[in-house]
């Protein structure tokens, strides 16, 4: 065998090992997750019971994918007014200035911090506050896990979609000027039309990081085990129910983890290869 | 002239709006960095009376020794020396899984770029790439916890975020050698150069300032994690560098810090050095693909 096919060999094994991770990770969160769902059925999805009294165990992952999907929908409405107006700023109005730049390095800082920091920030921060406010009694909850969430994700949301906005050809937003058009009118008859999927695409990416954050979501949302009752309520994720509870856990329980794990991943996986094919079909 | 005067009129509110729309994106943009600097000043205005000598060479306190601290005004004795030397040994073993693999996976993809299963490594990429860590925690907890380290152990932690690293590194090779000049390597055939040296002789050291960047990126990323070391890691009171055993990491030591009242103190000067862990290894990459542009 000569040199150039073992260096072939070499680079197509590697290849191959990142395929056997991923299949493999599949395979081992369906095996987990099997007892669970021979168990319970396509109840474990529906059902809101969480109860680990021994003889009566009896798990179901509704409150947690509904605390999830609620989280991470409301981060993405906080974060869209103050992500997009970066984003314009960055790509449009302030675009290779150096206030732009300063700006942008800023707003990547912000993608530096661990989740577990922002974590901290809202407990010893925002929640004081939102007591004192009066907003709820104990401060923790629903919203003040999206608020953090929200923050979390400006960064992604921000530096995809300013890299749409700031691709949009010069020759069209020059045509509409010529046309007496103001700023404003640019950026909403030429500029978000145009960018319209591409930014759309970046939101339904940073929603998928939303989906699967869990430390500062952990600490925030009040670790209990029902569906949210309201904004204000407290809940639970399927990331921090895994996090809270994989360590005491076996058996029965155990499974029930592996298998909101495999839900996770599911969904995760889905929203970022929507929002892959969005972005595809851009370029 | 009655026309002209409707005209003003109508160019006045366009303007206008105009003006409010430039003052709404700047004020939005504002708040937007405003948490950052209110958690940076949050970090150093609590932190920094605590990062002192023994804050980097001695372990972690335990409860009853914070608690007379506190009771006497004091700064708590102790440091994170065990989260310091867990945190650099696991980082430093997830890269040594990630690195090569991620590398040549890399390599292979922009070498076969039409090629079907390229396609299919990529897209595995991207799902990867996708995954929350805390379900890599669990696939670690599954793979390396129950079955090869029998009990939470650093490899378990490493494992967890190798998986988290790879995608990154495989990206960032990609678009880096994607980059590089086709003459190059033809420039480089034509001399008789086997195929194997124009790969690590020439293609890799053309674009090795993107590959480093890659990775530091990529380790920046994966040293504030907290979620998947909580099933695999553990934590542990002591230095330790036997990768079968629980190993302690600077995020686990603040999780453990926050769940312990007398320990609250530690919290921010932790987290301080932790953020200035992660912007060093952030600066560190952004510097080097500055200066070494292809």
């Amino acid at each position: 065998m000569n040199a150039e096919k073992v260096t072939k060999y070499i680079l197509t094994f590697a290849a191959i090992i990142i395929v056997v991770i991923a299949g493999g990770m599949a395979f081992s969160l369906f095996g987990g997750a099997v007892p669970a769902f021979k168990e319970f059925g396509i109840k474990f999805i529906f059902s809101s019971e969480w109860n680990p009294t021994e003889g009566r165990e009896s798990y179901g992952a509704l409150p947690f994918i509904a605390g999830t999907l609620i989280t991470s929908m409301l981060a993405l409405i906080i974060c869209f007014p103050l992500a997009f107006s970066t984003s314009l700023f960055l790509g449009e109005y302030f675009k290779g200035k150096k206030i732009a730049g300063i700006l942008g390095t800023l707003v990547d800082l912000l993608a530096g911090i661990p989740s577990i920091v922002y974590g901290l920030w809202g407990f010893y921060v925002l929640k004081p506050l939102f007591v004192n406010i009066g907003i709820n009694e104990h401060g923790l909850g629903i919203f003040t896990a999206s608020l953090v969430l929200a923050i979390m994700i400006i960064p992604y949301a921000t530096s995809l979609s300013n890299e749409i906005i700031s691709m949009v050809p010069d020759e069209l937003k020059e045509a509409a000027y010529s046309l007496g058009a103001t700023r404003r009118e640019v950026i909403t008859t030429i500029v978000m039309p145009t960018a319209s999927s591409g930014v759309i695409a970046s939101y339904v990416l940073s929603l998928g990081r939303a989906l699967g954050e869990t430390m500062a979501v952990t600490m925030l949302i009040g670790n209990a085990n029902i569906i949210p009752k309201g904004l204000f309520g407290m809940g639970n994720t399927m990331a921090s129910v895994i996090a809270n509870q994989f360590g005491e856990a076996d058996g029965l329980k155990l499974s029930s983890l592996i298998a909101i794990g495999l839900l996770l991943f599911l969904i995760t996986a889905l929203v970022n290869f929507l929002g892959k094919l969005i972005m595809k079909r851009i370029y | 002239m009655q026309v002209s005067i409707s005209h003003k009129k109508l160019d006045l509110r366009r303007v206008l709006k105009d003006r409010i729309f430039y003052i709404g994106v700047i004020v939005l943009s504002g708040i937007t960095v405003l948490p950052l600097i209110l958690i940076l000043y949050k970090l150093v205005r609590e932190g920094i009376s605590q990062i002192n000598f023994d804050f980097f060479t001695r372990v972690a306190p335990n409860t009853l020794e914070a608690m007379v601290a506190v009771a006497n005004n004091e700064t708590i004795p102790g440091g994170i020396a065990n989260g310091i030397v867990g945190t650099l040994l696991m980082v430093a073993l997830a890269s040594l899984m990630a690195v090569p693999v991620g590398v040549l996976t890399g390599v292979y993809l922009s070498e076969n770029p039409e090629s079907r299963f390229a396609g299919t490594v990529r897209t595995i990429a991207d799902i990867l790439q996708g995954v929350p860590s805390i379900v890599l925690g669990v696939i670690a907890y599954m793979w390396v916890v129950r079955h090869i380290t029998n009990g939470y152990s650093a490899l378990a932690g490493s494992t967890s975020l190798s998986i988290m690293m790879l995608p990154l590194i495989i990206r960032s090779t990609e678009e880096t050698l994607k980059m590089i000049p086709e003459t190059y390597k033809e420039a480089a055939f034509a001399l008789g150069v086997p195929y194997h040296k124009v790969l690590f002789k020439v293609l890799i050291p053309s674009g090795l300032s993107g590959l480093l960047t890659g990775i530091l990126l990529a380790v920046s990323r994966i040293i504030g994690e907290t979620a998947p070391l909580m099933l695999t890691a553990l934590g542990s009171s002591r230095i330790n560098l036997n990768i079968a055993q629980p190993t302690s990491a600077v995020p686990l030591l603040i999780w453990e810090f926050y769940n312990d009242p007398n320990m609250v103190k530690l919290i921010w000067s932790s987290s301080l050095f932790l953020m200035g862990f992660v912007l060093f290894f952030n600066i560190l990459a952004k510097r080097i693909s500055k200066r070494w542009k292809i």
